[in-house]
């Protein structure tokens, strides 16, 4: 993965950097020795290190914009972090810019229940955010599996989903405002407590930018009220068909359930194996169905789903009996990555999205390219909203293996976009997928995405290198005559 | 105001589009977009040289209920939609107000217009706005540039999120050509709580309580005496409604628990799902408040906060969106209902009369927005003066 080339005059003047720095945020606010780097050189696309210039936590508004002023004034790339457990490398860092950790935003500023809403800082963790409002009867909907360690912030930025965002939505839907600074220093504030606000839907924008934008310091959250139930089903299929035919009919009988997700025999074998959830060990696919809501409905629709699982010939039908039952049935899906850590030494998670009919297709020929790659896959699947996690197994000792991995990763991507959908579905661009934006962009479509960066950021410091295969200088942009697609004199460079 | 002498032209393909606006770009005229029309009359309107019509782009690209995606063209009416997903037993979950009749308008809403104004109706509260449903985008930019964003599934993070600032821009930044929407399966059924007689500040704490109780309403509204004595209720006194959708158990079960959780406001009636239905259709048109000669506004306020919109301001109001959405039919100095409102945290768009339409936006929000605009439309060529500054 190339990065745009280090500029040399700034990494010589990393001591006169630090120094100003501290200045701007005194105290324990920079770290600029090697060692206390080392913590910082990746995020959770681990394969990718660098090591920043610095880095800078601060701990008010006032010090993100006088830092980010004066990075802009000195030419200074930024790269935000929150918890750094990106899975695309968005919070890789820059060998000549710093990283500007959010960590010390970590207070839920308020909560307001008439309103239902909550407003806090940017480093406060998803699951905290629940927790500060649980033992009222409220939480907050999306819920990545990562959700005691992301931060909110880093939720933005990637606009993270979760298992049970097919019924409630991803970050975007569940956001009501958000305070960001600027580049240059300035504060905005986008939407509020209301349902909308006045002028673009900026805060839309934002959502998902992955840090090109602002920098986020204040995030207004929706709070939803808990459901009064909920039931998760276990369904066991012969074959990812029969699974992938019944998330359809389940759908087509107007059921929308809280979450429905499927594992293929791999990721099933593998999960059962690491926390012993009792799952079926005679199917080719599990599907899990959690129905919420007040008893009478989960009752009549687990009768209903239960009918459409055995019209498809499913093996095994249970339904929680209890919280913990359902929890159980939860533990082996939402520890499918480090059950599968278990299995392979390394492995690479993939996240593209595809109509849910093309599933069975899209599952046997992921099958076939990994016997040509050589590597085994295990497949965790949001099956609801068809967003794929295929777990690519490899080990990086072995020479080779991790570029395969990487090879093999671009192709189910590619396949994703052929069969009509989408590069990512939750995870986000990052480095990782950055050279794969032409598949399902022209240069028109990106041009017209980076004029929206030159907008918010037009000098390309806040976390350049990320999303835009080609990051063009925003004068030049203005003049690049791009026409269906084609540009004038593609051969020639255009930095 | 508006020109009606202007030019119309109808073009049937996005190349058109973009031959058009390229074309208007270069020789430096502007151009007023328009869907079926029905919300030319908000605000102050647009002069411009030429208007851009996108009733020829009106055909269903793809439906896929079992994917709850649909794509199509911008100029398809909300209507034929609406009878389209109705046959799958779908629906539109923003519940877009079709508002012709609000503003005396004649012709047919269109999908476009609907996503390009974010309009919601009454559902917002619980299944999210226009833009929330808004999954992709083909369009053609102020530049004369067709671009694509977003995607064609329910669940896609790739690139920045177009379809979400096109919504609610209302034309000022792109022209929309194909749209692709989430769609969801309509309830099968649905009833309406309503209690009587409620002051405003009664109903708005009403409304908290049954948002607040895990009984999922997916309509809150409260008509004051003023507003129920209009047409179509004619009614006595002040109702405040608040709409359950789901599964017939579900949805006696919910009803339940809610007329108990309310029961400290009176004692609820309930409406039949027909009964229901015309009642949510009849707030979301703001039927209450057709042919008044009075300015209207549209007021959005945090959801606690609506009731104090009307100790504030003078005039006849309608409580939607459980409070957060206030229509006001007031004489007030546009400037102070402004100030009255940004006061409460919220902000007012004049949808009947002469002043101003959009709130104006200040300091770097203000900058930051005009630079936006430059991104898509360096040249100013679609909707000059819909947005105000934009
Ligand atoms: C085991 C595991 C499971 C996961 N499961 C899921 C899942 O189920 N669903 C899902 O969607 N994701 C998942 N993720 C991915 C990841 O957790 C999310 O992308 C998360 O939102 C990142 O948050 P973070 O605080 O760690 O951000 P970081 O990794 O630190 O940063 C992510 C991006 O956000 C930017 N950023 C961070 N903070 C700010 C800020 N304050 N202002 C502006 N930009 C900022 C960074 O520059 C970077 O581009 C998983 C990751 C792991 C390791």
């Amino acid at each position: 993965m190339k990065m745009p080339l280090p500029d040399a005059a700034l990494i010589a003047r990393k001591a006169e950097i630090v120094r100003a720095l501290q200045r701007l945020v005194p105290g324990e606010g920079v770290i600029g020795d090697p060692a206390g780097l080392v913590p910082f050189q990746s995020d959770g696309l681990s394969a990718y290190r660098q090591t920043p210039l610095a880095v800078v936590l601060p701990e008010t508004v006032e010090q993100v914009s006088a830092v980010l002023a004066w990075c802009q004034a000195n030419g200074v790339k930024v790269v935000p972090r929150g918890a750094g457990t990106s899975l695309s490398g968005g919070a890789l860092p820059l060998t000549d810019g710093i990283v500007l950790g959010m960590a010390k935003f970590n207070r839920v500023l308020e909560i307001d229940y008439p309103n239902r809403c909550a407003v806090v800082q940017p480093g406060v963790t998803n699951l905290a955010i629940t927790a500060a409002v649980e033992a009222d009867g409220f939480y907050y909907a999306p819920d990545p599996s990562s959700q005691i360690a992301c931060t909110i912030g880093g939720n933005v930025a990637e606009n993270s989903g979760g298992v049970h965002c097919l019924k409630y939505g991803l970050t975007t839907n569940n956001l009501l405002g958000c305070e960001i600074v600027l580049m240059s220093g300035e504060v905005v504030r986008l939407g509020g407590k209301g349902l909308d606000a006045a002028g673009y839907d900026l805060l839309g924008v934002v959502t998902g930018s992955e840090g090109l934008l602002g920098v986020v310091t204040e995030v207004t959250v929706r709070l939803l009220t808990k459901p009064q139930t909920a039931r998760a089903m276990l369904l066991g299929f012969p074959s990812v068909e029969a699974a992938g035919g019944a998330v359809g009919d389940i759908i087509a009988a107007g059921v929308i359930p809280a979450g429905m997700e499927m594992m293929d025999r791999p990721a099933i074998e593998a999960a059962e194996a690491f926390v012993h959830a009792g799952y079926p060990m005679d199917c080719e696919a599990l599907l899990i169905v959690e129905l919420d809501g007040p008893e009478a409905e989960c009752a009549e629709l687990s009768a209903h789903v239960a009918d459409l699982a055995r019209a498809r010939g499913a093996t095994t039908i249970r339904t929680s009996a209890s919280e913990a039952e359902r929890l159980t049935f939860w533990a082996g899906r939402k520890a499918a990555f480090p059950a599968v850590g278990r299995i392979s030494p390394d492995y690479y998670c993939m996240d593209g999205t595809i109509p849910r009919r093309q599933l069975p297709y899209v599952l046997s020929a992921i099958t076939q390219m990994g016997l040509e790659y050589g590597l085994g896959v295990a497949n965790v699947f949001h099956a609801g909203d068809g967003n794929l996690h295929p777990l690519i197994l490899y080990d990086a000792d072995q020479p080779g293996q991790l570029e395969a991995a990487e090879a093999f990763g671009a192709d189910i991507l590619k396949l994703c976009v052929k069969v009509g959908g989408v590069l990512t579905g939750e995870h986000g661009v990052g480095v990782e997928k950055r050279d794969l934006m032409g598949e399902m962009f022209s240069e028109t479509d990106l041009a017209a995405q980076q004029r929206v960066k030159c907008a918010f950021d037009p000098d390309l410091l806040l976390n350049p290198g990320k999303v835009f295969p080609r990051l063009h200088r925003c004068a030049e942009l203005g003049r690049v005559h791009v026409h269906r697609g084609a540009v004038a004199f593609p051969d020639l460079p255009r930095f | 105001m508006l020109d009606l002498a202007a030019k119309t032209e109808t073009p049937k393909t996005a190349d058109e589009v973009v031959e058009i606006v390229a074309d208007a770009g270069a020789t430096g005229r502007t151009l007023e977009i328009v869907g079926g029309g029905t919300k030319r009359g908000v605000g102050d309107g647009v002069a411009a040289d030429v208007v851009l019509s996108l009733a020829g782009l009106a055909k269903v690209i793809d439906y896929a209920p079992e994917e709850l995606v649909l794509t199509a063209q911008a100029g398809v009416t909300l209507a034929a939609l609406e009878k389209l997903v109705a046959a799958q037993g779908q629906m539109l979950p923003f519940e877009p107000p079709h508002l012709a009749k609000l503003l005396g308008a004649k012709g047919k809403p269109t999908l476009g217009g609907a996503l390009a104004a974010n309009l919601s109706g009454p559902r917002r509260i619980r299944a999210g706005a226009a833009r929330d449903h808004f999954l992709g985008l083909e369009a053609v930019t102020g530049r004369g540039e067709l671009i694509k964003a977003g995607g064609k599934v329910v669940k896609n993070v790739t690139g920045y999120d177009l379809s979400k600032l096109i919504a609610g821009s209302w034309g000022t930044l792109a022209v929309l050509t194909e749209v692709t929407i989430k769609v969801l399966p309509a309830a099968r059924t649905e009833t309406t709580l309503l209690l009587f007689g409620l002051s405003d500040t009664q109903a708005n704490a009403a409304m908290v309580a049954a948002m607040n109780a895990p009984v999922e309403v997916s309509g809150a509204a409260h008509l004051p005496q003023a507003a129920a004595a209009r047409p179509p209720l004619k009614g006595q006194m002040a109702v405040t409604a608040l709409r359950l959708e789901g599964f017939a158990a579900s949805v006696a079960a919910r009803a339940d628990h809610l007329a108990e959780a309310l029961l400290g406001f009176g004692r609820a009636e309930r409406l039949d799902a027909d009964h229901s239905r015309q009642f949510w259709a009849q707030v979301r048109e703001v039927e209450a408040f057709h042919k008044d000669p009075l300015p209207l506004w549209r007021i959005s306020v945090p959801p606690a906060a609506g009731a104090r919109v009307g100790e504030a301001l003078a005039g006849d109001t309608l409580y939607d969106w459980g409070g957060g959405l206030v229509w006001l039919l007031s004489e007030g100095d546009p400037l102070q209902v402004r100030a009255k409102v940004k006061a409460l945290g919220g902000h007012a768009t004049l949808y009947r009369g002469d002043a101003s339409a959009f709130e104006p936006l200040e300091g770097p929000l203000a900058d930051l927005t005009a630079r936006v605009k430059a991104a898509f439309d360096p040249k100013g060529v679609l909707n000059p003066g819909r947005m105000g500054g934009a």
